[in-house]
């Protein structure tokens, strides 16, 4: 289903299938909704659902299993919620923009570029506004991405995947480092220990104000643009062929991608593979039109980084279980996977 | 084979690079909390130092530098049969995840015994080569495809992958250790040369003393295994058995270092590089060249990462990754110019 460049444009190929991707979004919706009250409910103090419920429309700050569920465990999963669907977004339009099947915010430096600056923010400004951590992220991501994709562009021979993907490894190996002799110089280790290894359990209201706003904007404008992407994803010269504004579109798309990857990481740190996993399940799905594939993705990424919080609660229960290495485990035979499979002629 | 010119140049490319490891050796010694000046060093080598300078020299200093010669040689051995088994210029344990694996090992190791200087520490780098010739075997059999044999970009791929994952499921594990294991952990992750004590070196020297030799009497084999896959095959070589065997080799070495070292990458990367430049692609003089390029430059972020921060050090693995990538991503942008 993924394009690769020798091959012809062929009319046939951008298939959609409207019926399953309406399907997806209604079964997803109610998914998401069901997932996030049943996350609500679990957890080390159990609470049915009708009690969710009412804390949520009739909150009572007085009832403790209302400040439990409004206080704690509701921005939680909100925000599990907003950070998959921001990663999912991302991973779509990098691999539609690139065509590049193993895109994704953790293996292209972005990740790695926003924890990078996040460090930096905590070493010299260690009580900084939220929105400046948040600024700083974007800028981190830019940072990842520019010298990825002006690394895999030195050469006349392009960006194939796999010179991105390990553009991207040597780019993420130099902003660790970096981040960690910060780290290791300020004393700041153990503070940005659980971040690093990616944890929803930090979000509260006040980030989630800032970046539910940032990252439904971002969505929106993908959802716009995602017709260009389609023709993108076609390869530059048919988009050119077609009349499409290329150079508007990737610009767009790509402060698109920095946005929603950098307030991810701000939220939730790097979190690798959900950007590589959903798009492709959700291509394997509807199609290959970008139309269906990034409002699905939305919804999937939604409910993958819930179901994946849950299963991060409970699997070590009263501890916690980092959520980014539960996404890493079930990541990897994925990557493994497309790696075999497309790897022979990336 | 080669004229006098040349082999005059092999001479003192190698002369140079002993007298540079002395060299750093000298700095590494000076540079720390306490400083022993050369002229200190010189006395207390020779037996008529202060006890306070013996003190330093073989108990704090000696061992901590004898452990980085000796990883950095193996890595940089480990490197250089890995790119050419693979025939790719850029494979390297850390980036093919392989001391992501031995690590996990390790980190398992230290949840379960403690981390202090008992005997049980001769077991940690067997350990870590259980650890890293799991990864390595899950490594091969993905990037196998029958038909095809290895694909060596795929290879570096799944490695990529495979890193990454790892090193997930070992914050998952750092983050329930108490304070004291947390710490060592992300410092080991960082690259920091823990071992400072002569029994870490008894538990490395074996490895290195063994297997490099081995690597040595190999370079025939790497040779051919360099040029071509058909032109091992014409040459007799049984090249999948030879293969693996090397494989092994380069997997126990780099293992072994990383056990004491942390999770150092890209000493493996460029030791052989810029040895392959220096004397050419013959594993004859480039596996000698190569293991004390890698000695030189492991020492030399230690002694950089100390330089910097006193006592506790920047760890190594972190400066020789500033230094690496940078040279991993200028060897990308011209492979393919």
């Amino acid at each position: 289903m993924i394009r690769t460049k020798m091959e012809p444009f062929n009319e046939k190929k951008v298939f959609s299938r409207p019926a399953i991707g309406t399907t997806i979004l209604m079964v997803g919706i109610l998914g998401l909704v069901s997932s996030i009250v049943l996350a609500t409910s679990v957890g080390s103090a159990h609470i049915d659902f009708l009690t969710v419920w009412k804390s949520i429309f009739q909150y009572n700050p007085t009832r403790e299993a209302d400040r439990i569920i409004v206080d704690i465990r509701l921005p939680r999963e909100l925000g599990a919620a907003v950070v998959g669907a921001a990663l999912a977004v991302s991973g779509a339009i990098m691999q539609g923009m690139t065509r590049n099947p193993l895109a994704d915010s953790g293996l292209l430096g972005l990740n790695a570029g926003a924890s990078f600056s996040l460090a930096c923010v905590y070493a010299f400004y260690s009580n900084a506004d939220y929105i400046i951590v948040m600024m700083f992220s974007f800028i981190g991501a830019g940072i990842g991405a520019g010298m990825v994709f002006g690394l895999g562009s030195l050469t006349r021979g392009g960006l194939s995947p796999v010179r991105i993907t390990l553009a991207g490894a040597a780019v993420s190996a130099l902003l660790s480092a970096l981040g960690e002799g910060m780290a290791f110089y300020f004393k700041l280790s153990q503070d940005l220990a659980f971040w690093i290894a990616g944890g929803v359990s930090g979000a509260n209201w006040l980030q989630l104000k800032m970046v539910t706003p940032v990252v439904v904007i971002g969505i929106i404008i993908s959802i716009i643009f995602s017709k260009g992407l389609t023709v993108l994803s076609f390869g530059e010269d048919m988009a050119k062929g077609l009349g499409q504004r290329t150079l508007l579109t990737k610009t767009v798309l790509m402060i698109v991608v920095l946005i929603l990857a950098g307030s991810a990481v701000s939220l939730v740190g790097p979190i690798a593979f959900v950007g590589l996993m959903v798009p492709h399940i959700v291509r394997s799905l509807v199609g290959t039109d970008y139309r269906w594939i990034i409002p699905c993705s939305v919804v999937f990424g939604s409910l993958f980084m819930v179901l994946a919080d849950t299963v991060a609660r409970k699997v070590n229960a009263p501890f916690e279980t980092p959520i980014g290495a539960i996404v890493s485990l079930m990541g990897l035979p994925f990557f493994l996977y497309l790696a075999r499979k497309k790897g022979g002629r990336l | 084979m080669m004229d006098l010119v040349q082999l005059k140049r092999v001479r003192l490319t190698i002369f140079i690079a002993i007298l540079l490891l002395l060299a750093v050796f000298v700095i590494s010694v000076a540079t720390g909390y306490i400083s022993l000046s050369p002229a200190q060093l010189g006395r207390t080598m020779i037996g008529k130092g202060s006890s306070k300078e013996y003190l330093v020299l073989f108990d704090f200093r000696l061992p901590k530098i004898m452990i980085t010669i000796l990883a950095g040689m193996g890595l940089a051995v480990s490197g250089a049969i890995l790119q050419s088994i693979t025939r790719n210029p850029l494979a390297d344990s850390g980036i093919l995840g392989i001391n992501a694996g031995a690590g996990l090992m390790v980190v398992l190791y230290i949840t379960f015994f403690t981390v202090e200087s008992t005997s049980f520490l001769y077991i940690l780098p067997l350990f870590a080569l259980i650890g890293g010739i799991l990864t390595a075997t899950v490594i091969y059999l993905m990037s196998y495809k029958k038909g095809e044999g290895i694909d060596s970009t795929r290879l570096v791929l799944v490695g990529v992958g495979m890193a990454m994952a790892i090193s997930g499921v070992i914050l998952t594990l750092t983050i329930r250790l108490d304070k004291n294991q947390y710490t060592f952990i992300a410092e080991w992750i960082a690259g920091k040369i823990w071992g400072n004590d002569w029994i870490f070196v008894l538990a490395l020297l074996p490895w290195i003393l063994l297997l490099v030799p081995i690597a040595f009497l190999k370079s025939h084999v790497l040779n051919t295994l360099y040029l071509h896959e058909s032109v091992s095959i014409g040459l007799g070589v049984p090249v999948e058995r030879e293969r693996i065997k090397l494989l092994f080799i380069a997997v126990a070495l780099a293992s072994a270092s990383v056990s004491v070292t942390g999770g150092i990458a890209f000493v493996g990367l460029m030791s052989p590089h810029i040895a392959r430049s220096l004397v050419g692609p013959r594993h004859q003089l480039l596996l000698p060249l190569a293991a004390m390029l890698g000695a030189i430059l492991l020492l030399v972020a230690d002694t950089i990462g100390r330089a910097i921060l006193d006592p506790s050090g920047i760890p190594a693995g972190v400066i020789v990754t500033v230094i690496g990538a940078p040279y991993f991503m200028y060897l990308m942008a011209k492979r393919n110019a």
